[in-house]
Formats: structure tokens, sequence, C-alpha cells
């Protein structure tokens, strides 16, 4: 170890891993609907994708959690994104090319990428 | 990038109930179903809840599974770490509430803790040190390195009003001063991990859960002191903890956080370990570094003090690994942030080992000025099966006993000496009505006769005719006057000893009498032991009313002591009778009575 950025690099590497370990009350929610019926139609794709891209631009606040059926099979993948004193936001159909969309307008940006909601698929 | 991490902890409690295998089999079904890329399991050091062991959290769920078999584990992984459904059935029942569940962190157990000296453990995998630097470890090592000189290390410390968590409450910075102060051509930092004890293990749980943070802090006092090398005295009865030290030296080493010019600076440290082989006189310091030096652990007079001819003859520091704990956090955080945590004269928190009779055994880190109802009552859970809570242990064989009517004391270094007691390391062992406070006395003489080293008279032979007098009085054959005599003993005892054991081996004995001189009394007078442990004071007796004539008792009896017919009440003959309680625990009736 020659420097401090030399530590803070290996530091800002690992901290995503952390992040997941701490109690975080505020934090924006990611939830994939993992029941039998998400599986099957391709939720874990989905909920690896929100991992990923969620880690690449070093999201601190979000946490990407699965949860069961919420009654609407057909739609599935669903993704309910909660963020903290909103209303939920529910996608559907979900595919792993649409994540990087919904993190960027979504997440980041505060835009609910309505084209996807189970609004604009009914 | 893992979607989900699970820890499992790794501690010597729940190692003991086979959380290796729970990781073993946790990795075979994760792998079955095709999870290994999502799924990160990692094995950390101690949660703090020992009593609920094996113990598993899931992230970012946050969900603790208490108790865990390895049966339970397919289940776990079909459901939760597959479809996402938490196995709610073998969660920690505290967490669980109609349609929520809670975070551990507001469980009665957790809520009342300030954790910073376990602030990593159970929370990185103490064998991977990029864990640990995530958490900012090595940044106040920098911070040092970089930005600080050696004197505003010490006066930073100094100002926080750190005290060694080992015991005696010695100021920190003031030590280091000291050994700044003395010029020699080589120094050494010592840390004490030498926990001897009987029922404390906070320092254990330290290091193996969070070995860097003891390695980075001696690195500091090493730059505060002008010290380029550093030993770290750890029992070998602590395999777990020594495996996992030299595996943080190995990484430190790789990552040039220990060696030469560490951060490009001129400053060099390196650390090694030395096993202990066992004597509790070995966590005595000038004991501690004779030892290390390879020579029989024995005490020698102070002064001169470590600081000024310790090691080698050199000026050496010698500290607690829970008081290595807190540098980093107060070099990060600053002094005032410490200061502001506890008591004006004792800041920051304190680790207790909770054991004994009480419902939640583990670890837990407290601000001090807690009082010891919060620790036992709320934290602890209190005292399990209806009992009554008697007294607690505090210092271990150094310590004494505070009563229950001194519950509230705020707990501090010097309020615990004003009550008779110690701080000690941090053991805390609880105990209820059925402990006779005679018989808990003469526990700890035993012990200290045992790890007394002989070096010294009053210690060696002191203690040795201090036990015979308790042992007497709990066979029945002790005297009100034995009782003066061994008050004499025990002054005489303290004043004399050459090292802390000898001066502080009679304070069970002392604050036991002062605190329950009527059962002394009554084990001399009435000879009766008035908790029903002493089993030369003891006697068991058939209540005739109760008695159904049964037979039960009389066919249980090892030694044929209880006659009598069917449907007529039974007699226990006193001279036969062994007192093994055999017979009382199988009587459904309630008939027979200790007294």
């Amino acid at each position: 170890m020659k420097s401090l950025a030399e530590l803070q690099a290996i530091r800002d590497k690992a901290k995503a891993q952390l992040n997941m370990r701490q109690d975080n009350p505020d934090a924006i929610r990611v939830l994939v609907g993992m029941a039998t019926c998400g599986i099957a139609a391709g939720a874990r794709p989905v909920l690896n994708a929100f991992t990923e891209e969620i880690a690449k631009r070093n999201l601190t606040n979000v946490t990407v959690t699965q949860t069961g059926c919420i009654g609407i099979c057909q739609f599935e993948p669903v993704v309910e994104i909660e963020v903290p004193g909103e209303d939920k936001v529910t996608y559907v159909k979900m595919t792993p090319e649409k994540v990087a969309k919904v993190v960027n307008d979504h997440i980041v940006n505060k835009n609910v990428v309505t084209e996807y909601t189970i609004g604009a698929n009914s | 990038m893992y979607r989900s991490n699970v820890l499992v902890c790794g501690g010597t409690g729940c190692t003991s109930s086979n959380s290796e295998l729970i990781i073993q089999k946790l990795k075979e079904e994760i792998a079955a179903k095709g999870l290994e890329k999502e799924v990160n399991v990692i094995r950390t050091g101690c949660f703090g809840l020992c009593a609920l062991g094996p113990i598993m959290i899931v992230y970012p769920e946050g969900s603790f599974y208490s108790m865990v078999k390895v049966e339970d584990i397919p289940e776990i992984v079909e459901e939760h770490l597959l479809k996402g459904r938490i196995v709610t059935r073998l969660l920690y029942q505290e967490t669980v509430e109609q349609d929520t569940i809670k975070s551990l962190n507001h469980t009665p157990f957790y809520e009342k803790q300030k954790r910073v000296a376990l602030r990593n453990c159970g929370v990185i995998n103490p064998e991977k040190i990029d864990e640990y630097i995530a958490m900012d470890g090595y940044a106040a090592l920098g911070k040092v390195l970089t930005e600080m000189t050696p004197q505003q290390v010490i006066d930073e410390i100094k100002a926080s009003g750190l005290r060694g968590r080992g015991g005696g409450g010695f100021p920190t910075g003031l030590k280091w001063s000291f050994a700044a102060a003395n010029e020699a051509d080589q120094k050494y930092v010592g840390c004490n991990a030498d926990e001897g004890d009987p029922g404390a293990f906070m320092d254990r749980s330290v290091l193996e859960g969070d070995p860097h943070c003891v390695l980075e802090a001696m690195a500091i006092a090493g730059y505060a002191i002008g010290a380029s090398k550093g030993y770290i005295y750890v029992r070998a009865e602590y395999p777990i903890a020594v495996n996992r030290l030299r595996i943080a030296i190995d990484q430190a080493h790789e990552y040039g956080l220990l060696g030469d010019n560490i951060f490009g600076t001129d400053f060099s440290f390196d650390i090694e370990l030395r096993l202990g082989a066992g004597a509790f006189v070995c966590g005595e310091e000038t004991a501690l570094l004779t030892s290390i030096e390879g020579k029989r652990g024995e005490p020698r007079p102070r002064p001169p003090f470590p600081a000024v001819k310790g090691l080698y003859g050199k000026p050496t520091i010698l500290n607690n690994v829970e008081t290595y704990a807190n540098i980093c956090q107060i070099i990060l955080n600053g002094a005032q942030w410490f200061k502001d945590m506890g008591t004006e004269k004792s800041a920051g928190t304190k680790v207790f080992a909770l054991g004994g009779k009480i419902k939640h055994t583990g670890l837990v880190e407290v601000e001090m000025g807690t009082t010891l109802r919060e620790i036992v009552e709320e934290i602890g859970g209190g005292v399990p099966g209806g009992r009554k809570f008697k007294a607690a242990q505090t210092g271990g064989p150094s310590g004494g006993c505070i009563p229950a009517s001194h519950l509230d004391v705020p707990i501090d270094y010097d309020n615990l000496i004003a009550i008779g007691s110690m701080m000690g390391s941090g053991g805390l062992i609880v105990m209820d009505d059925t402990t006779c406070m005679v018989d808990i006395a003469k526990f700890f003489l035993e012990f200290t006769v045992d790890e007394s080293c002989g070096k010294c008279t009053p210690c060696r032979i002191g203690t040795k005719r201090l036990l015979e007098m308790l042992d007497k009085i709990t066979k029945g054959q002790g005297t009100p006057e034995m009782i003066d005599e061994m008050e004499k003993l025990c002054y005489y005892i303290k004043e004399n000893s050459l090292c802390g054991l000898g001066q502080t081996a009679p304070n069970p004995v002392l604050s036991t009498l002062h605190f329950f001189r009527d059962e002394y009394m009554a084990h001399v007078v009435e000879k009766k032991c008035p908790a029903h442990v002493c089993k030369k004071l003891l006697q068991y007796k058939i209540v005739e009313d109760k008695c159904r004539g049964c037979t039960a008792c009389s066919r249980v009896c090892p030694v044929g002591a209880i006659q009598g017919s069917v449907k007529q009440p039974h007699v226990i003959d006193p001279n036969k009778c062994i007192k093994c309680g055999a017979c009382m625990e199988k009587c459904k009736f309630n008939a027979i009575i200790k007294e």
C-alpha cells in the first residue's frame, strides 16, 4: 500500500457488497416477484440484472429484494419499486434488457417508465 | 455482484454448535439450485446472541434465523433464497410481529446496545481484508500517518478519555505518552489477548470477528510511541482467533499495511503472534512480557513500569484487545465523539460477556453508565425459570458480587470499585437464588489457588489457607471466629502480594462477605446453606402429608436410604443418604424437600 488513493480504490470496490448488510429504512426498494410464476417467466435474470446495474452505478441507497406472487401471474416477471414517501410503481413483463432503463430513468432520475408499467400493459 | 448475502456466525459459540456443517450444507444446496453466482455465503464473527446459535442472517432482507439446524437448510435455500419467501417459522421469534418482520436492531437484545468495539463483528468476513477496508478499515492508520504527528495521536487518545478495557482502567493516552517520552533505540507495542477470566470471551470475539481492527490500532500505537515492532500475546486455547489473526497478518503484509514504508511514509511496523500456554498469571502485564521473552511467566515488581523498562528491557506499551478495538474509531470520528458516550470519568462503551442464569447468554456492548438492571433485565432478558435475581459477578476472580440492591448503579470503573467489585475485563455472571455465595467465593478461590504462580508467599500460601477456611465453612466445620480471621487474611493478601493476581484474589471473598455476611453466618452458626447448595449442610426429607407411598423414590435411590411400605409415607435415612437428589427429581407429588 503506497498511497491513500490505493486504499480508497479497494474500499469503493468492496463497499457495494457491504451496503447490503446495513439497515437502511430510507432506501429505495426494488421488489422482484420470485414465486413459481415469476421464476418460470424469467424473473431471476431480471433480479440479477437489477443487482448488477445498481452495483455498476454505485447506488448505495437501493436494496433489491425478492418477493412472492402478488396475483397477476400473466404479467410476470413483475417488479415493484418503492420510493419512500411515494406510491409504489409496478412494472410488468420485465426483461433484463429493460432493467437499465428503469434504473436510469426511475431510480436515478425519478421519472417513472410509464410504458413498462401495469397501467400501459393491461 | 451477488444479489444476496448469507451471513453465518463462525464464532466459537456457533462453531461448537455446528455452524461449519451449516455453511457446507448451504453451499451444497445453493450449488444444486444453480445460485452460486447470485448468493454469497459468508462466515462472520460473533453476532453476540450466542444463546440462540447457530445464527444466520440473510441480506438484503435482514432475516435473522436462530438455532438453525442442518436439516433446515434445504428449506431455507429453496424457499428464501430461490423463491424469496422468508421461512418465518425458523426466524428468531422476537423479530416476528403480526404481518411484519422487525429488523434485528429493533429487538430488545440489540436496541439498547451501542456497538463500537464490536461494530464489525457479525457484519464482515474476518478472513477478507477487503471487507474490513470497505468498513473504513485502515483509513485511521492512513490518516495518522499522513496527517498527524505522533504527539497529536497521543493527544487525541488522551482527550477521548479512553481507559484500559482489560480491567484496570488506566488512561490509555497517558500510558502511550509515558512510552513515547522514553528515548530508546527500540520500543515495543504489545497486545494482551490472554483472556483468562472464567466466563469472559469479549476479546476472543473481537479477534475472531474483526482481527484487522487490532492490527491497525497496534500500528497506530507504534507510530505514536515510536515502535516498529508489535507482539500479540494470545492464548493457545483460542484456535479460531489465532488462525484468523494469522490470516489477517498475512493479508495486511500482502497489501503493505504492515511491513516497511506503510503508505509510502518512512514508518515501518510489524506484528508477531505469541501463543500463551494457558497460565492465568500471564495476563498480568509483567508476567506476559517475561513470557514473550521465552522465560517462565512470572510477574516482577513494578516500578519500573513496562513503559520505562518492558519487553527485552525496552519501553513497551501493553493494551488489551478491546482497548485497541476502540482506537481506530476515535481517530476517525474524533475524541469528542467518543467522550460524548458514557459517563464523565468513563467514556465510551464496554463489552460484557453475559453468562450464568440469564436468558440471552452472549456478548453485549453498552455505553458506560448503563445500569446493571438494563443489562440483565432488558438486554439479557432476565433470569429464566421464574427465579429471582440474587447477584451479578463482575471482574472474574479479581472482582466481586453486585447484589440486587445495587441493580440501579450505573456501571463504570469508579462506581464498581466503590461497591467493592471491579470492571475487570467484562465477564458478567448472573446468579439466581439457587446460588450459594460462599460456594461462589470458593469457586473463584479454587481458580486463583490453581493459577497462583507461586513466586510470592502471600499469594501462594495465603490463598491456599483462605480456600481451606472456605472449604471448612461449606462443610459445616466453620466458626464465627473463622470468618473474622478470614477477613483479616484477605486484607493481608491484598496488601502484600506481588502482582495483580494476588492483590485482587481475595475480592470475591470480601465482596460476598460484605453483601452476604448473613449467608456465611448461616453456614457457621446454624450449619445451614440457605441456597441448598452445600451438600454437607443439606438434608433431604419426605413431607409425610404429601407422600402417597408410591415407592418411586425408594426404587430410584442408589444407596437404599429410603424405607417405607406401599401406600405408607416413606422415610429417608440421613446416615445412608448421599444427597444425590435423584428421589426429589423422581417424586411426582413434590413430597421431597431439601433443607
